[in-house]
């Protein structure tokens, strides 16, 4: 249910969605994000009015707000080529959560519409355009989080197949992989003792296997995570998927 | 500023009540994954086939449950029809009344739970005792259980060795094999003066009227067959179209719940003593429970009536994992409870519609469902409901939207939001009392904010 139906894809030209923690905080995975793609001969395009998906609204439970800002992302990212964003939560807000939220309305097809050609970066890369390998270099012990909302998609597997193939990374296991970090956006906040308990979990588990740093396909996940260690004092490196595959490519 | 009950709750929970949840919750949860995948190639799909079954009972109520009705009177035991828990608890009070009955031993129901049945009975001078090992712990301890399918998952052996030795049943002795053969002892004396059994029922045949149950202490065939007269309490969504649903369901249900292929006992009722069955009870009454059923099947999270309590919810639940059971306030705990428990609350829904906030939305609970039951849509559907109904509880914590989105509908102002957010580098933070950021920042460092650079990238790349 969670997979929308994808036509194949079949041109090169893309437009992203640099999601609004890529847009404020994390400009080096936008920057990452538009040079893997272009690496995969993609001719990357930016729309200059995009804002946001409306996850916040809609997981806070103001639908209403969520559909506004929804509708100004079906008003910006126009015409038929896929959009591609790099985080899991986000595409899945688009892909899933959207339709949710339009079941009643009378613009529901425009939305849906959108949710059909909307990627998470690293699965449009690796089942939308067929990559199943990448090239370069990357010397590290990598633990990737499994972002929860990429869960019943085929980022993840994605993910896996294309660090694995890079020469240098190793992909280390660790405990409990199916849980939560604890982020879930305002649940960070309005329950923080229990995001907070979540998050200590999580770190413990990953850094029992050692990793030289934590990957994900989610900022929002890695913030979260990030933010609990620097703040015991002990940090962690944090990168994105689209980082890995980016600085590969700098030691071919 | 308001803060959310459940967040309060787990941070004011015992660690060491914290960790025998988690401990236990965890092993459940990874034995049951270890046993399905390595027994079904392909467990999803017989978790969709389920769901798909249940999905079927609930579009067809209408013409199943009059089937259903009419199958178990030819089997010779009667039915009664319960609206609201008061009508279902009236009922067994009839019953029993009518029998000049005044014991009763109740095998594990969560719908007499629901219904508030044993303090009900207590009240009209009937003894209801409980006899499944967990909810007679319970019981001496006027508490109340905390997982659908292991109700003293928050207490630990030496807390039961306690209780025992309070309630009378010997002196202090935490060795569990001791506790088991103490309730053993007394409770058959209990069930062989038990006027009325009562139980719940897992599944009901609609195509043969056959109440199916399971459980790993034998307690339940006791309760039904010692004594002379056996009541059945059971919702009204419990159906299966046909028999031969029940392998699949009950495979999916033993090894979801316990992490076993079949539980210890299944049986298998159909109906009274009679001439072809010589053995059981001499009278026997089904009762239907609506109890705001109804009104949950008209709504747009009708998926939820599919549930047939196995717990795996909440064993794999980082939220309950971390709050265990009686944080949420009400007979169903977890990822379901927090959708059942409110819609059936019908008019008192304000006062649960914080339940569907206590999640990250992580989606565990929709994966290891063994009717397939898509919490987390239901979770979101029901935080849309409190918000437009203006419920307080749900609303505490979650900053307001309404300014965000008109922010995020125009571009213009977004990008001078998005440059203007670095402000916050320079901003002595940690002073700002803003309840967001004081929750973020008492535990996690904020980052760096770097509003606006990734389009002054793009913008320079397009010039060169």
């Amino acid at each position: 249910m969670l997979n929308a139906e994808r036509k194949p894809v079949t041109g090169k030209r893309v437009q992203l969605m640099a999601t609004c923690l890529c847009d404020a905080i994390y400009d080096d995975v936008g920057r990452a994000t538009v040079e893997v793609l272009e690496h995969a001969g993609c001719t990357v395009d930016f729309p200059e009015g995009q804002t946001c998906c409306g996850q916040p609204a809609f997981n806070g439970g103001d639908w209403a707000a969520a559909r506004k800002v929804v509708r100004h992302a079906v008003r910006t990212f126009t015409g038929e080529d896929p959009v591609i964003l790099p985080s899991g939560s986000c595409a899945a807000m688009l892909f899933h959560g959207a339709s949710l939220a339009f079941e009643h309305e009378p613009d529901r097809v425009e939305v849906e519409a959108l949710g059909r050609r909307t990627w998470e970066l690293i699965d449009f890369l690796v089942n939308g355009l067929g990559i199943t390998t990448w090239p370069g270099r990357f010397d590290a012990k990598i633990a990737l989080h499994r972002s929860c909302h990429t869960r019943g998609t085929e980022s993840i597997p994605a993910a896996l197949t294309l660090l694995r193939s890079i020469p240098g990374v190793e992909v280390v296991e660790f405990g409990e992989v199916e849980q939560c970090c604890g982020f879930g956006g305002t649940f960070s906040v309005s329950f923080p003792n229990i995001s907070t308990a979540m998050g200590t979990l999580k770190l413990a588990h990953l850094r029992a296997a050692q990793p030289d740093l934590l990957a994900s396909v989610d900022m929002s996940c890695l913030m979260h995570l990030g933010g609990l260690a620097a703040h015991e004092g002990k940090p962690v490196k944090i990168m994105h998927v689209a980082q890995i595959l980016r600085d590969a490519l700098k030691h071919p | 500023m308001a803060k959310q009950l459940i967040d309060q709750f787990a941070a004011t929970l015992p660690a060491d009540k914290r960790a025998s949840v988690y401990q236990s919750t965890k092993s459940t949860h990874e034995k049951r994954t270890k046993m399905l995948f390595d027994q079904f190639a392909e467990p999803n799909r017989l978790r969709a086939l389920a769901g798909e079954i249940k999905q079927h009972v609930l579009e067809h109520l209408d013409t199943l449950l009059p089937a259903v009705e009419a199958k178990l009177q030819a089997n010779g035991a009667r039915v009664h029809w319960a609206a609201t828990a008061e009508a279902a608890c009236t009922a067994v009070l009839r019953i029993m009344q009518a029998r000049g009955a005044t014991k009763m031993v109740k095998a594990k129901t969560m719908v007499s739970e629901e219904i508030a049945l044993a303090p009900f009975l207590e009240k009209h001078g009937i003894e209801a005792l409980e006899t499944d090992l967990g909810e007679f712990i319970v019981q001496i301890d006027h508490d109340h259980p905390s997982h659908i399918v292991r109700p003293i998952i928050h207490k630990n052996r030496r807390e039961i060795a306690t209780s025992f030795e309070r309630h009378g049943l010997g002196a202090y002795n935490d060795d569990p094999q001791t506790i088991t053969r103490r309730a053993r002892q007394f409770l058959r004396q209990k069930y062989l003066q038990a006027d009325v059994g009562l139980t719940g029922a897992n599944f009901v045949s609609a195509e043969s009227g056959r109440i199916v149950l399971v459980t790993n202490e034998g307690n339940s065939r006791f309760s039904l067959a010692a004594p002379p007269c056996h009541i059945v309490l059971v919702g009204i969504e419990k159906l299966v179209p046909r028999d031969r649903d029940l392998g699949l369901l009950l495979n999916l249900l033993a090894r979801s719940a316990t992490a076993q292929q079949l539980t210890v006992y299944t049986e298998f009722i159909s109906g009274p003593k009679s001439a072809a069955q010589p053995d059981g009870p001499e009278e026997m009454h089904v009762i239907f429970v609506d109890n705001g059923r109804t009104e949950v099947l008209a709504s747009e999270c009708r998926e939820i009536l599919r549930c047939i309590r196995c717990g795996a919810c909440m064993n794999v639940c980082p939220v309950y994992r971390q709050v265990s059971g009686h944080a949420y306030r009400s007979v169903y705990p977890g990822p379901v409870g927090a959708v059942l428990s409110p819609l059936l609350a019908g008019k008192k829904f304000p006062e649960l519609a914080d339940l569907p906030k206590a999640s990250s939305l992580c989606g565990a609970c929709h994966e290891v469902c063994p009717v397939n039951i898509p919490i987390p849509d239901l979770l979101l559907r029901l935080r849309d409901k409190a918000k437009r109904e203006g419920a307080r509880r749900a609303a505490a914590g979650t900053p307001p939207m309404g300014a965000w989105a008109l922010l995020a509908s125009q571009p213009a102002a977004w990008k001078a939001a998005l440059f203007g957010s670095k402000i916050i580098n320079y901003l002595p933070t940690k002073l700002l009392p803003v309840p967001p950021l004081r929750a973020w920042e008492d535990t996690r460092a904020l980052p760096e904010m770097r509003g606006g650079e990734f389009r002054k990238w793009m913008k320079g790349r397009k010039k060169s």
